[in-house]
């Protein structure tokens, strides 16, 4: 028996002492642990492929790393209402172009240049503007990311923008992972008119450029908010990427899932439930729903990532959060004219959008793996 | 075959039609309120807006303004024939939206072709290695590599390269943004495009690495790659040959439809970024000021190109693949 498989001595065994005739009676899932037990002196428990996931994502420790780098982020930013006014003294819009704080036991102005008079040559002279740059913790938690060209300390805004991209980004993708799901289970189940409807939605939306789509959609609400079919929507809410961004991507979510459902369909157990008379809410919501769940999980982690940098290139462009309301994506716009002078303005936000996009998509790598291992959740766009 | 062609024209046909439809929505029907009073200023005459009311067509029922902004969007792919009509215009500075894209046509064609070709070939080549020596330390590098370059937005990686390599050194070794005609001088016509086709290119290069990756690790597996290296054929013909090409075909579709989008103006970003007067670079400037016909005229332009690129590709599939044909 060299070269068996594990759990080959068992069957082996059973069919020298009960005969060939009648194995398959004795050996049913139940039963064929305890005689299996015996051989390899460890009793066998069954698993759920939940817990055989988890064992596999727990060995992947860079997708852990990852997940905790991105719940870091997450919590930071959630929690800057909180702490940032007690650390930083700013809110996020509070302006200070004529003060200046004490770096290190130095008195700094916050900007400073600019022209200044001379009383003894009777003229103005012009300094270059130097606006305060990262203090790192040299003034007490004020400015640890330097000051940006009015004054407002950027690592607040950093945390205040980020939190908004975050809003964005993990709202947007529950949104958009919920309507996908809904309307893949209809259009995948039911078949006919309805899968021919919602398919053609699809189609529609997928024959756009995604990011024109997205501007498009984007600017237009933004021109006097959103007021049909009873919801109101201001201009400048946080609403409209989201939604946009939402809308945009439901048919990169939902088509997958729904080839995955028409395959399904065709499964013995979709038949049985069926014949059982039960009804279709049923067989979608708790039979077809728990086979597609992780690759709605894996897909809903790399959604995040996908719509922070969607958000990010709105933003960038005036067609996602608007002024002066921060996110990373505007602050890199208003930053990236001060590259020479205060090059922090552009990179940070920059920075901060790679880290938490980059421990998504890991986290996401590492999650598929463990879920999927022989790798048939694919992500085709 | 004939059948499918036909029928799959008609296809694109209905799409186009859905797809203006859509557009016309967005951007007529969804801001509401009166165009006309937003256009005239701050403290207009009543004439005034009657004027502009009259003059744009906003009086008219809306199929009707449906209808004259396709037949402006139509006519104005074929030059000299438009202009009557004061849709698809600038709100800001009334300049005509056709004419604009058009003059943005050979820019954004620029740069998608370079980039193109850049992303196809190193996308292959890292994605390759990448399957064939799966596990090693190169392997290792290019995973890392490619999955920063998906995570990167593209503008943030636009402005820094920029600057840092064309504005801050006193001696630059690329030229600062600004398109420089092909027909004038094809060699700075590439030298002044070669920072915006690496930048446009690196995502699409880590993304087209990782699926080709994963896929060639799946046809790896296949029978027939099996059978090859059974009746004696060297590993690196199988790989070639056989896995190589197998692992190209969703490569193909996706690379149409990426290469659709980008000419369609979803390089928006590198265009703006290095002030490339593309169609995307129009549709960007038009957004702070919320001049919504640009946009809608880019908008229109993009689908169009989708639109068709698809047709194309399934017409190409169609003919090289058999099984696809349900004619």
């Amino acid at each position: 028996m060299v070269g068996a498989p594990p759990g080959a001595l068992t069957v082996y065994k059973l069919l020298q002492t009960k005969g060939m005739a009648e194995p398959a009676t004795e050996l049913s899932l139940d039963s064929a642990a305890a005689p299996a037990a015996e051989d390899h002196e460890v009793a066998i428990v069954g698993r759920s492929p939940w817990y055989l996931a988890w064992r596999r994502l727990r060995r992947n420790y860079f997708a852990l790393a990852a997940f905790g780098v991105f719940v870091l982020i997450v919590v930071a930013c959630a929690l800057a209402p909180v702490y940032s006014r007690y650390v930083a003294h700013m809110g996020p819009n509070d302006t200070n172009i004529s003060g200046s704080v004490d770096v290190g036991g130095k008195e700094t102005k916050i900007i400073g240049g600019g022209a200044a008079y001379d009383p003894k040559t009777n003229s103005f002279k012009i300094h270059q503007v130097k606006i305060l740059g990262p203090t790192w913790w040299h003034a007490h938690g004020r400015y640890v990311f330097g000051a940006d060209n009015l004054g407002r300390d950027e690592a607040v805004r950093l945390l205040y923008g980020g939190l908004n991209s975050l809003k964005i980004g993990i709202g947007s993708a529950l949104i958009c992972t919920f309507f996908a799901v809904v309307l893949a289970l209809l259009g995948g189940f039911h078949g006919g008119a309805t899968d021919w409807f919602i398919s053609r939605g699809f189609d529609l939306i997928w024959a756009f450029p995604v990011f024109l789509l997205a501007i498009a959609l984007g600017s237009a609400l933004s021109v006097n908010g959103f007021h049909h079919f009873g919801i109101t929507i201001q201009p400048g809410s946080l609403w409209i990427p989201t939604l946009v961004i939402s809308v945009i991507l439901i048919p990169y979510v939902g088509r997958p899932i729904r080839g995955q459902i028409l395959s399904l369909r065709q499964k013995e157990f979709i038949e049985a439930a069926v014949g059982q008379g039960a009804s279709s809410f049923r067989i979608m919501f708790s039979d077809l729903l728990p086979n597609v769940i992780s690759t709605i999980l894996v897909f809903f982690t790399l959604i995040i990532a996908i719509n922070i940098l969607t958000e990010a290139g709105l933003s960038f462009l005036g067609a996602g959060v608007r002024l002066p309301n921060p996110s990373w994506g505007n602050m890199i716009d208003t930053g990236k004219d001060q590259l020479p002078s205060a090059p922090w303005l552009a990179l940070l936000p920059g920075i901060a959008i790679v880290i938490t996009v980059l421990s998504l998509n890991i986290f996401g790598d590492g999650l598929r793996d463990a879920l999927d291992p022989r790798g048939s959740v694919r992500q085709d766009r | 075959m004939l059948v499918f062609i036909i029928r799959r024209l008609l296809g694109m046909f209905a799409v186009l039609i859905a797809v203006s439809i859509l557009v016309f929505i967005i951007f007529i029907l969804i801001p509401g309120g009166d165009p006309a009073e937003r256009m005239a200023g701050k403290n207009p005459t009543q004439q005034n807006i009657i004027n502009i009311r009259e003059k744009w067509g906003f009086n008219r029922p809306f199929y009707i303004q449906y209808l004259r902004m396709m037949q402006k969007a139509g006519t104005g792919l074929i030059p000299g024939r438009h202009g009557q009509y004061d849709v698809l215009r600038s709100f800001q500075n009334r300049t005509d939206v056709v004419d604009q894209i058009v003059r943005g046509i050979p820019i954004t064609f620029s740069l998608a072709i370079g980039a193109a070709v850049i992303w196809l070939f190193f996308g292959i080549l890292v994605g390759f290695i990448a399957a064939v020596t799966a596990g090693r330390w190169s392997d290792r590098l290019i995973t890392t590599l490619a999955l920063i370059g998906i995570s990167m937005p593209v503008f943030f990686l636009g402005i820094v390269v920029r600057y840092y390599l064309t504005e801050k050194p006193a001696h630059a070794l690329f030229p600062d943004g600004g398109y420089y005609p092909l027909t004038k001088d094809p060699i700075q016509w590439a030298y002044h495009l070669i920072l915006p086709w690496l930048v446009l290119a690196i995502l699409f290069i880590g993304f087209y690495a990782r699926v080709l990756r994963s896929n060639m690790l799946d046809v790896m597996n296949e029978d027939y790659v099996r059978t090859a290296r059974a009746k004696g054929l060297g590993p690196k013909i199988v790989m070639q040959r056989h896995v190589l090409r197998n692992s190209l075909i969703p490569i193909v579709t996706l690379f149409g439809l990426d290469f659709a989008a980008v000419i369609g103006g979803a390089a928006i970003l590198t265009e703006t970024v290095f002030e490339l007067h593309g169609v995307g670079w129009y549709a960007a400037q038009s957004v702070g000021d919320l001049d919504l016909p640009p946009i809608m005229g880019v908008t229109l332009y993009g689908a169009f190109f989708i639109v068709l690129f698809s047709a194309v590709i399934d017409i190409i599939y169609a003919y090289l693949d058999p099984r696809i044909r349900p004619t």
